[in-house]
C-alpha cells in the first residue's frame, strides 16, 4: 500500500519538437501503450498523456519499485528507442512533487502559453483513455479528478487565462468589446499577410457574418475569398464597398496610407455611424492612425495590439502567483487523502486482531463466572470494549497524524512492527476501498 | 409596519450594494448573483411597505419628498431586475444598488408619517401622472448608468490602454443598444406622463399650462430627450454623442425632480423637505 506516484516524461522545455514527435501516441495506438503499460513490472495504474507539447507517463509504481525505470522502457520499447536515448529528454516527479507537477500542468502553469485552455481537455482525454482502457485504479483515479477540480478553482479564481495573448485573439477580444458577439458583423480583408489571415479565421470562427476579400491583383482576392468562402472585391472599389464592413483588416505593401482620416470619416457618414474597427497589420502603415478620433472609429496598429497583449501577460503573470497557492492547497489535501489511504489497511488490521483477542477474551471471562445475569455480563463486555479503545488511541492517533519528520510508511511500519500484524499482502482487497473515507483530513 | 419594512428594505440594498461593489473588484460571479438574489428580495419588501402604506393612507403614496424617493428606488430596481433579465448586465447593478440604498436612507432622514393628503392632490390622477413619470425617469436612470459606462469603456478603446473597465463592462454595441431601448421605453412614458399631468391641470388649477418651474423643466427634459430620439432615428447620433445626451437627460431629470422641489417655489411644490 506504499505505493508512489510517479511521472516520467518530456515536454517543450525538455525536448525539442522532433523527440516529442517521436514520442508521442497517437489516439489508436494509446489502448495498446496502456495494456503494454500496466503489464510493467511493478506498475499498478497508469495514464499516458500526450499533447503536442508534452509526452508524460503517470504510474502507480508499487512497494519497492521506483517506476521512473520501468517507464522509461516502456517508452523506449514502444516507440523503437533505447532506455539510454531517451534519457536526457526526461524528467521525473514522484510523490508530492508529481502530484504538484500534475495539477500545475492541468490547471496550465506549465504551458508553453501560461493559461492556454486547452491542456485541461488533453488531460481529461487522459483520463478518459486510462479509464476506457481499465489501466486506471482507485489512487490515479482520484488524483485526477483532484487535478479537474485544482485546475477548475484555478480557472475561476484567479484570471490566468483571461485574457488574449495573441495578435489575432486580441484582435478578436476587441472587436467584441466594441461589436458586442460579431453575429451583424462583417470582416474586409485587405492585402494578404498570414497574420491578417489568421486574424480573419479567428473572427469568423468567433461569430463574423461573412467577409469581403480585395487584393491589387484581382485574382489573388479571388482564390483568397474562396479560401473563406467570402466575397472578393476588386482593389479600385475598395472605398465603395468599405462601408459594408464593420472589422477592417489590413496588410498591404503600400508605402503611404491606403485609407485617410477623411475616407473614413465620408464612409462613416455613410454608415450612419456604425462603429469600424480597424486593425492595421501593415508597415508602413495603412490606415490613417488620426481616424481614430473620429467618433465610433477604432484604429489599432500591429504595435497597439502588441501593447495590449503585453499587459495581457503581464496579468497573467501575476494571476499565476495566486494560481500556484491554490494548486499547493489543493496538492496538500490530495496529500493528505494519499496517506489516509496508506494507512487505513493497518487501522483496520489492528482493529480486527484485537477484537478478536478482546472477544476471546470476553468469552473465558464470562465462562468463568458460570451463569452471570445481564447486568454482569454487561460490565464485562464494557470494560472490555473500553480498555481496548483506549489502548488502540494512540497507536491509530499516530497513523493519522500530519507528521513531518516521519513519512507515512515509516509510521505504518512501526505499528505493524510493534503490534505485531500480518504482512499487508495477506490481508483481503476490500479493506482499503471499506475504510476510504475514514481518515480524511 | 411600513416604516419598518422600508428601513429593513434599506437594509437589504445596503447588502446588495456591498456584494455588487465585491463583485466589481473580484469580479467573483457569486458576488453578482447573490447581490442581485438581494435586490430582487428588496424590491418584494418595498412593494409591500408600499401596498401597506398605500392601504394605510388610502392614497398613492408618491406625494412627499419621501414618498417620491423611496418610490424612485422601487422603481429604480423594478427597470434594472427586468433590464438584467434580458441583458444579464450584472456591472449595472453596482451603480443601481448604491442609488437605491441612498434614495430609501431617506426613510430613516425624513419625516414619514402619513398626511392627510393636500386636496389638489386628491384625485385618480395621481396614480397615473406620477407612476408613469416615476417609471419613465426609472428607464432614464439605467440609461444614465449605461452611458457613463459606455463613456469609460470608450475612453479605454480609443486610449488603447485597456486596464480594470475593460474587463468588467460590456461591449459597447450592449451599452449603446440600452440607451436605444431606454429611450424608446423612457420617453412614451415621460411624454404620457406630462399630457396626463397636463390634463390633470385643467381639472385642479383650471389650466393645462401655467409654466410652474416643474412644467417647464419637464419640458426641457422632453425636449432632450426628443432631440436625443429624433438625433438617433434620422441621422445615425449614437455611442459617445448619445451616451452624453442621455447624462445630460438625466441630471434634468434630476434637476425637474429634486432641484425644483427644493429651490424653486411653485404650484408643485408638495414635496419638500418639511413634508
Amino acid at each position: 500500500m506504499t505505493s508512489r506516484i510517479v511521472i516520467t516524461g518530456l515536454n517543450h522545455r525538455s525536448a525539442p519538437v522532433e523527440v516529442r514527435e517521436r514520442l508521442a501516441f497517437p489516439a489508436d495506438t494509446i489502448g495498446h501503450a496502456l495494456r503494454a503499460l500496466v503489464e510493467s513490472d511493478g506498475i499498478s495504474e497508469g495514464v499516458i498523456l500526450s499533447t503536442c507539447n508534452r509526452v508524460e507517463v503517470c504510474v502507480l509504481a508499487e512497494e519497492g519499485y521506483r517506476g521512473d525505470e520501468a517507464v522509461r522502457r516502456f517508452l523506449a520499447s514502444f516507440h523503437g528507442m533505447t532506455p539510454a536515448e531517451l534519457q536526457p529528454y526526461l524528467y521525473h516527479r514522484s510523490g508530492d512533487e508529481a502530484v504538484r507537477h500534475l495539477f500545475r500542468v492541468a490547471s496550465s502553469l506549465d504551458s508553453m502559453v501560461l493559461g492556454e485552455p486547452q491542456i485541461l481537455g488533453q488531460v481529461k482525454d487522459a483520463y478518459g483513455y486510462a479509464a476506457e482502457f481499465k489501466a486506471i485504479g482507485p489512487i490515479l483515479d482520484k488524483f485526477f479528478t483532484k487535478a479537474f477540480s485544482a485546475a477548475k478553482r484555478v480557472r475561476t479564481e484567479t484570471r490566468v487565462a483571461n485574457s488574449a495573448v495573441s495578435v489575432s485573439y486580441a484582435a478578436v477580444e476587441l472587436a467584441k468589446k466594441i461589436m458586442g458577439d460579431l453575429s451583424d458583423n462583417t470582416v474586409m480583408l485587405i492585402g494578404a499577410g498570414e497574420m491578417c489571415e489568421l486574424a480573419a479565421r479567428h473572427l469568423l470562427n468567433a461569430g463574423a457574418r461573412g467577409i469581403l476579400v480585395t487584393n491589387r491583383t484581382f485574382e489573388r482576392a479571388v482564390r483568397l475569398a474562396e479560401e473563406f468562402d467570402g466575397t472578393p472585391v476588386r482593389f479600385e472599389e475598395l472605398t465603395t464597398h468599405l462601408k459594408r464592413a464593420d472589422i477592417v483588416l489590413s496588410s498591404t505593401g503600400s508605402p503611404r496610407f491606403i485609407l485617410k482620416r477623411d475616407d473614413i470619416a465620408d464612409v462613416l457618414r455613410v454608415r450612419k455611424n456604425r462603429p469600424m474597427f480597424f486593425i492595421d497589420m501593415a508597415v508602413p502603415r495603412d490606415i490613417d492612425p488620426d481616424a481614430n478620433q473620429i467618433d465610433n472609429v477604432y484604429v489599432y496598429d500591429i504595435d497597439d495590439l502588441n501593447n495590449v497583449i503585453e499587459t495581457n501577460l503581464e496579468e497573467r503573470q501575476r494571476e499565476a502567483a495566486k494560481a500556484e497557492e491554490i494548486v499547493a492547497a489543493e496538492a496538500d489535501s490530495f496529500r493528505k487523502w494519499l496517506e489516509a489511504q496508506q494507512v487505513t489497511p493497518t487501522i483496520v488490521s489492528l482493529r480486527r486482531k484485537y477484537e478478536e483477542i478482546k472477544a476471546a477474551e470476553v468469552g473465558k471471562a464470562l465462562a468463568a463466572l458460570g451463569e452471570a445475569d445481564p447486568k454482569t455480563r454487561q460490565v464485562v463486555e464494557s470494560l472490555a470494549s473500553s480498555l481496548l479503545n483506549k489502548v488502540l488511541h494512540s497507536p491509530i492517533a499516530s497513523l493519522k497524524r500530519d507528521c513531518e519528520e516521519h513519512s507515512p510508511a515509516q509510521r505504518i511500519a512501526v505499528v505493524r512492527e510493534v503490534f505485531d500484524l500480518p504482512e499487508e499482502g495477506e490481508e483481503e482487497e476490500g479493506d482499503a476501498a471499506q475504510g476510504g473515507d475514514d481518515g480524511r483530513a | 409596519m411600513q416604516i419598518a419594512l422600508l428601513k429593513a428594505t434599506a437594509l437589504i440594498y445596503l447588502v446588495g450594494t456591498v456584494l455588487y461593489l465585491y463583485f466589481i473588484l473580484s469580479l467573483n460571479e457569486r458576488g453578482a448573483r447573490l447581490g442581485r438574489m438581494f435586490l430582487a428580495i428588496g424590491a418584494v419588501l418595498h412593494g409591500a411597505a408600499f401596498v401597506a402604506r398605500y392601504v394605510a393612507a388610502g392614497y398613492t403614496p408618491i406625494t412627499s419628498l419621501f414618498e417620491s424617493l423611496s418610490f424612485s428606488a422601487f422603481a429604480i430596481v423594478c427597470v434594472f431586475l427586468a433590464f438584467e433579465l434580458r441583458y444579464n448586465l450584472r456591472v449595472l447593478g453596482a451603480f443601481v444598488a448604491p442609488l437605491a440604498f441612498l434614495f430609501s436612507l431617506s426613510t430613516v432622514f425624513l419625516p414619514a408619517e402619513v398626511r392627510t393628503l393636500p386636496p389638489a392632490l386628491d384625485s385618480n390622477w395621481l396614480p397615473v401622472h406620477v407612476l408613469l413619470l416615476f417609471f419613465g425617469n426609472a428607464v432614464f436612470a439605467v440609461a444614465f448608468a449605461a452611458g457613463i459606462m459606455y463613456l469609460l469603456m470608450e475612453r479605454e478603446l480609443k486610449r488603447k490602454r485597456m486596464g480594470a473597465v475593460f474587463k468588467r463592462l460590456p461591449s459597447l454595441d450592449v451599452l449603446d443598444g440600452i440607451n436605444y431601448r431606454c429611450l424608446q421605453i423612457g420617453f412614451p412614458l415621460l411624454t404620457l406622463g406630462i399630457i396626463t399631468g397636463s390634463i390633470w391641470a385643467e381639472f385642479a388649477w383650471g389650466s393645462y399650462w401655467s409654466w410652474d418651474p416643474k412644467e417647464v423643466w419637464s419640458l426641457i427634459t422632453w425636449f432632450l430627450y426628443a432631440a436625443l430620439l429624433h438625433g438617433r432615428m434620422t441621422v445615425g447620433w449614437r455611442g459617445r454623442k448619445a451616451a452624453i445626451l442621455a447624462i445630460v437627460g438625466f441630471c434634468a431629470i434630476l434637476f425637474t425632480f429634486l432641484g425644483v422641489n427644493l429651490l424653486l417655489p411653485g404650484l408643485h411644490t408638495y414635496s419638500n423637505l418639511s413634508g
